[in-house]
């Protein structure tokens, strides 16, 4: 068949893109122009709901005197400790669950009763065991980010193609081979899926924590604001929490792409 | 992997020139291998068997009763150096049990296989397998997953691609080696495949129905281009088909198994001489040597109601 017209493909994805961007765009902005009036109108105590730019003059004061930096800093450590050793523990014990029967047999009952329990309701054992520092939220986040990542790991091993397999061995390739070049290229994606996850549990994780019991980080710097009616401080602290897990998994979600160039176009859109 | 004992090679040369003075005259004019310059081409009379099956017996589990039952019954083959050999059958005879078998990839029960006199006991870099899937690794370029077999044999990725290069160019796969696998046509994927396997330079190249997923149109093309293939590098091959054309048209000898278990019903030499083109199947030597192999089957089915 020959072609009548050709249309740069980038063009007609860059219309779309600006559609899109402008629908969504658009929502956002009612919904803050909203909230906005009805804080002005005073129809609802303005002492409850706050403003966009009483959101922003609050941010703009935390920032300039350190203490946004501060809290965050400390629940930037706490999540990043807590998720490295999520990482660190919780892929080879996905993979090692996924590769070994035995293994599944003993352990798989264990990590499923351990996974069904709801982590924070543990957060007043750790707080006794640990105390209010740091170790007990590094604790909640390491407990919250590995479930997604075991299971994903060990999913992964499942899907390892066979034929994929019998050509190594029928290439003389050791276990400790097919190991490297076949069970960790198939275990890329799914890793992927488990880190943009236990990204998102973790962050749950680290804020409900401080929340809880604790004297630093962005959770308690929520909770003191709510406590002492400063409602615009709470919203600044929120929005912190929801661009720092936007942030992430949009990195994550690039990884993934990168990683992902092998695939077919179809399965990676 | 240039040659696993070229010590041995040169030990058997000597030996067979001395049993085979008449073709010690031919050695004068010599035609080497373009990719292995340690293995001249020998005059017929005096190819040594590079695969040697004795009295091979597999077994296999049948999981529904539990009882253990006789897939390849005492089947004996020679293949010498540089044959092609093509074993068809029924469908579910054990042919490709008996190709897995010695690729080292199936155990068996009694008899033994010796490639090079060596007695083969699990896969080795002496053979390669072309399976009828062709299982790139996705995640691979095609430059990568040609040069495949021979990372897994310890070789650096770049010197396998010094090695794999002209296999790439034989198999006019150059240009190709930055697409991914799923980039590329089912027939050039299995070109990929068929490269993989000769990078490493096999001493037996075992191909199980190599062509049998592809569409008619790309599997007569394959078939021409195998058939110069394999005429210009002179390995030797063992292959397993149920296409009888096929056998005939790329092979020196056709085996017919007969139904489960199987055994050799015949062992039937195609003497169409070389180089042949694809068009050799209309003549009247290709058409009743395909009666004839068909007559053997045939007989067979009936007789075991094996169909």
């Amino acid at each position: 068949m020959r072609l009548l017209t050709v249309l740069p493909k980038s063009r007609v994805a860059q219309r779309e893109k600006i559609i899109s961007l402008a629908l969504g765009g658009s929502v956002i902005l009612l919904f803050l122009i909203g909230w906005e009036i009805l804080f002005q109108s005073k129809i609802v105590n303005p002492l409850f709901i706050s403003a966009p730019s009483r959101v922003v003059l609050a941010g703009i004061t935390i920032i300039k005197d350190g203490t946004l930096l501060h809290h965050l800093g400390i629940s930037a450590r706490e999540f990043a400790l807590g998720y490295g050793a999520a990482v660190v523990v919780g892929f080879p014990i996905g993979i090692i669950l996924g590769w070994f029967k035995l293994a599944r047999a003993t352990f798989g009952p264990f990590i499923a009763a351990m996974q069904a329990t709801p982590r924070i309701a543990l957060m007043p054992l750790f707080i006794i065991w640990f105390g209010l520092g740091m170790t007990s939220k590094i604790i909640i986040v390491l407990l919250s980010a590995i479930f997604p990542l075991i299971v994903n790991l060990q999913v992964a091993m499942g899907t390892i193609d066979a034929d994929l397999v019998q050509v190594a061995r029928s290439y003389g390739a050791t276990r400790w081979q097919i190991f490297r070049t076949i069970a960790l290229p198939t275990s890329v994606p799914f890793l992927i899926t488990g880190l943009r996850l236990a990204a998102g549990r973790g962050l749950l994780g680290v804020i409900v924590a401080e929340v809880f019991g604790g004297a630093e980080g962005i959770g308690y710097m929520i909770q003191y604001a709510g406590s002492t009616f400063q409602t615009d401080k709470v919203f600044a602290g929120v929005l912190v929490v929801a661009v720092t897990g936007i942030t992430l998994d949009v990195v994550l979600d690039r990884l993934g792409r990168h990683f992902g160039k092998w695939r077919s176009e179809a399965a990676v859109h | 992997m240039t040659s696993a004992h070229p010590e041995r090679n040169g030990a058997e040369s000597t030996e067979l020139l001395a049993k085979y003075p008449a073709a010690s005259k031919k050695m004068g004019n010599v035609v080497k291998f373009a990719s292995d310059n340690r293995r001249p081409y020998t005059p017929v009379d005096s190819r040594i068997i590079k695969l040697s099956v004795k009295d091979l017996v597999i077994g296999y589990l049948d999981k529904q009763t539990g009882n253990t039952m006789v897939a390849v019954d005492k089947v004996t083959v020679d293949i010498r150096e540089g044959e092609f050999v093509t074993i068809v059958g029924l469908s579910g005879c054990g042919k490709s049990t008996f190709l897995n078998s010695v690729a080292g990839l199936v155990k068996h029960q009694q008899g033994e296989i010796r490639v090079n006199d060596r007695i083969v006991t699990g896969p080795g870099r002496d053979r390669s397998v072309v399976f009828q899937k062709a299982s790139l690794l996705p995640w691979r370029k095609v430059g990568r997953n040609i040069t495949y077999g021979l990372e897994l044999s310890g070789m650096k990725p770049a010197e396998a691609r010094i090695k794999a290069s002209h296999y790439v160019n034989l198999i006019r796969l150059n240009g190709f080696e930055d697409h991914y696998p799923h980039q590329l046509s089912g027939g050039m994927q299995q070109r990929v495949n068929l490269a993989r396997a000769l990078a490493c330079d096999p001493e037996v190249l075992l191909l199980d129905e190599p062509f049998a997923a592809l569409d008619a149109i790309t599997r007569e093309l394959m078939q021409g281009e195998l058939l110069e293939l394999c005429e210009k590098v002179g390995k030797t091959v063992l292959m397993v088909t149920h296409q009888i054309d096929e056998a005939v048209l790329l092979s020196d000898r056709v085996i017919i198994f007969s139904a489960r278990p199987a055994h050799v019903l015949a062992d039937i030499s195609i003497p169409i001489p070389r180089p042949r083109k694809n068009h050799v199947k209309d003549s009247d030597q290709f058409r009743e040597l395909m009666a004839q192999i068909w007559s053997v089957i045939e007989g067979n089915a009936n007789i075991g109601g094996g169909i």
